[in-house]
């Protein structure tokens, strides 16, 4: 049941101020708490519909974000906590949306080791998977906004979970973050794309969330086979292009993006293998996101075809 | 005294009948005590790894993949430690966790790390940290005040870090830092180290229990301090067994250190919340050994110390007692005239001097 019928006795600021809001994405269930109004203005916008945890259900991740001491509070800034432990310096409390939206990556990014995880956004489409390794600010958060806004089902915007052994990825949708021009960039792409608070003045800019679950399969839990590695980058100058690269390199690349591939050692190497050996691998330059969303489609359905 | 954990750590046999609950709990606790990975152990160790409901299992299995991975980092970083000291002629040899690791003790058994521990005698120290140093173990830029604190008043120089490697080097040339009361003679550890592996030497196995509960008892950061009295617990458990004049060695060896009072309480605790075996002539010997009057208080606090930071851990006063513990330890450390000024700066440094993106730009994941 999504969280927005569960809210109809209480709002996401009750629940978040109770440390009772608890929802599911993909195979994980987090659980918030907090008292800041503006994440709970944020979460009402983003995730309204998540699936909703049970009360019974066992968290995996417990995150709470809270005003420390009386010092803290003059100088406004607020405390990440993961599993009641502080892991990071006090953070302004405007960065507060921003930043409860990285710890909620960070979550999986150091836990979660059971898949191979690569440093990439998923997309797909007639149940193909389009895997999106990039280096932060390589522009794969923007072209997965406007491919999800276009049609396509976003799984991730930031980690591809590959079970070993296969050539799948896990849906793990949450809101695509979008950083200082790519938020205007696609408020002008489309202007029913619906965003969370803006960030101000991050040390990556400024940073925007966008609701990413915009399909009715967006929630479901089933991995899906990718056929497609395709490796963007956003340049103004370069010419757009989309062009094949050699698998070899992909496979270098891809274990560059990943968070625990070197982690995982023997069992790393061969998942990456399972997965490489399964896509066809290409390089997309782009700079109008138009162009870049039909070079994507017309290299999908081409894959397609047997 | 209790909780969770510390039941489920000794009888990974109650670990299949949790509800979800319990489990959430169970791997907070774990977690945040800095014991999850060897409560993966603990549980694959009894066999019971299939019986954990898969959403909890891939956590124990996801930890268990990062313990794998430090082993396997430690033994590269030590070949190229070793290789580094070779110049000097001096004997590696490791302290705590990198020891546990690679004396294969229990104490081992799922013990994560965070840097590598080295003790060196002090003459040698300059020439290892020179030797190190050209093999690229630099340490950090410090500012001034802590550069030289470190070099004053500690038992270690400050940390080296190799950029290309990650890992981190913690060069120790005594157990406790010269301006502690205790009046230890290093040169008694260096006698009884032992050869673990070919040119891997730890301490003695006495002397492992002894600096454990020394340094666990002057530490003035408890968040580590459970995760610790385990090390303690799996060593008295291991090293008792079959050996019965352990215990008398072991408190011979603490005197002829000048350190029972630390072992003692290690004993106390270790046995207290672990249920570590410990001959009851020890335990009387500590109790009468306490001064009565700091008793009761040392033991509220340490009752307090010894528990996962978790709501459903904590007793009352927990922040106040972990701040007198941190007090207490820098009292441990340094006579007072030098205690107060130096906390003072402290105090200034860390509400003053911190930088404003300090946190945000920690988070390596952003996207």
């Amino acid at each position: 049941m999504p969280l927005r019928n569960t809210l109809s006795s209480k709002d996401v600021g009750t629940l978040l101020k109770a440390g009772e809001l608890s929802f599911r994405v993909g195979p994980y269930i987090y659980n918030l708490h907090s008292s800041l109004g503006q994440l709970a203005e944020g979460l009402s916008e983003l995730y309204a519909d998540f699936p909703a945890a049970s009360p019974g259900d066992f968290v995996d991740y417990a995150v709470s974000i809270q005003r420390g001491g009386p010092l803290s509070t003059i100088r406004r800034k607020v405390q990440f906590l993961f599993d009641n432990q502080g892991s990071f310096a006090p953070i302004p409390i405007k960065q507060a949306y921003a930043f409860m939206e990285w710890g909620m990556n960070w979550c999986v990014s150091v836990h979660a080791n059971e898949y191979l995880k690569l440093h990439a956004a998923a997309v797909a489409r007639d149940g193909l998977v389009i895997v999106m390794p990039g280096v932060p600010g390589a522009g794969k958060s923007t072209l997965c906004a406007a491919l999800g806004l276009t049609g396509w089902r976003i799984l991730s915007d930031e980690h591809a979970l590959i079970p070993p052994g296969t050539s799948r990825v896990v849906p793990l949708c949450r809101p695509v973050s979008l950083k200082n021009e790519s938020i205007e960039t696609i408020r002008a792409f489309d202007r029913s794309a619906r965003f969370g608070p803006v960030s101000k003045d991050t040390h990556k800019g400024a940073v925007a969330h966008m609701k990413a679950d915009l399909t009715p399969d967006c929630h479901d839990q089933e991995a899906l086979p990718a056929h497609i590695m395709l490796f963007p980058r956003y340049s103004s100058v370069d010419r757009q292009e989309l062009t094949a690269r050699s698998k070899t390199e992909s496979f270098v690349l891809a274990a560059y993006h990943s968070f625990n591939y070197s982690l995982m050692g023997e069992s790393g190497f061969a998942a990456m293998q399972t997965l490489i050996d399964s896509v066809e691998c290409y390089d997309l330059v782009y700079r109008d996101l138009d162009w870049a969303i039909e070079a994507v489609g017309q290299l999908h359905d081409r894959a397609r075809q047997p | 005294m209790s909780f969770l954990l510390s039941r489920v750590l000794l009888d990974p046999g109650q670990a299949p009948d949790l509800d979800s609950r319990r489990y959430g709990q169970l791997l907070r606790q774990a977690r945040s005590a800095n014991l999850l990975a060897a409560l993966a152990e603990r549980i694959r160790d009894e066999g019971l790894m299939e019986q954990i409901p898969d959403r909890v299992r891939r956590h124990l299995e996801s930890v268990a993949l990062v313990h794998t991975k430090q082993k396997h980092d430690l033994a590269y970083h030590l070949k190229l430690v070793q290789r580094a000291l070779a110049p000097t002629g001096q004997k590696m040899i490791l302290l705590k966790g990198a020891a546990y690791l690679q004396a294969g003790i229990a104490a081992g058994r799922g013990r994560l790390i965070s840097d590598i521990d080295l003790i060196v005698p002090e003459a040698d120290i300059g020439a290892a940290e020179q030797a190190l140093n050209l093999q690229g173990w630099k340490s950090g830029k410090l500012d001034p005040y802590n550069e030289r604190y470190y070099r004053q008043w500690m038992h270690e120089i400050p940390p080296l870090g190799h950029s290309k490697y990650g890992s981190t080097l913690d060069l120790h040339f005594t157990i406790l830092p010269p301006t502690a009361a205790a009046n230890i003679d290093a040169r008694l550890l260096f006698e009884q180290i032992v050869e673990v592996q070919p040119g891997v030497y730890t301490l003695s196995r006495p002397d492992m229990v002894i600096h454990s509960a020394t340094h666990l008892f002057h530490e003035g950061e408890f968040h580590n301090g459970l995760r610790d009295l385990w090390d303690l617990d799996r060593m008295l458990r291991e090293f008792s067994a079959g050996d019965s004049g352990f215990w008398d060695h072991l408190l011979g060896r603490a005197r002829a250190l000048d350190l029972v009072g630390p072992l003692l309480y290690g004993l106390t605790y270790s046995q207290r919340i672990f249920d570590t075996p410990v001959p009851a002539g020890m335990i009387e010997e500590a109790n009468s050994r306490a001064r009565k009057l700091r008793k009761p208080l040392m033991d509220f606090l340490f009752r307090r110390a010894f528990r996962p930071d978790q709501p459903e851990c904590r007793l009352p006063f927990t922040d106040s007692a972990l701040y007198l513990l941190y007090l207490r330890s820098h009292y441990l450390r340094m006579p007072l005239y030098l205690l107060i000024p130096h906390l003072a700066r402290k105090a200034w440094m860390s509400k003053f001097e911190e930088s404003d993106n300090a946190g945000i730009a920690a988070a390596k994941p952003a996207g």
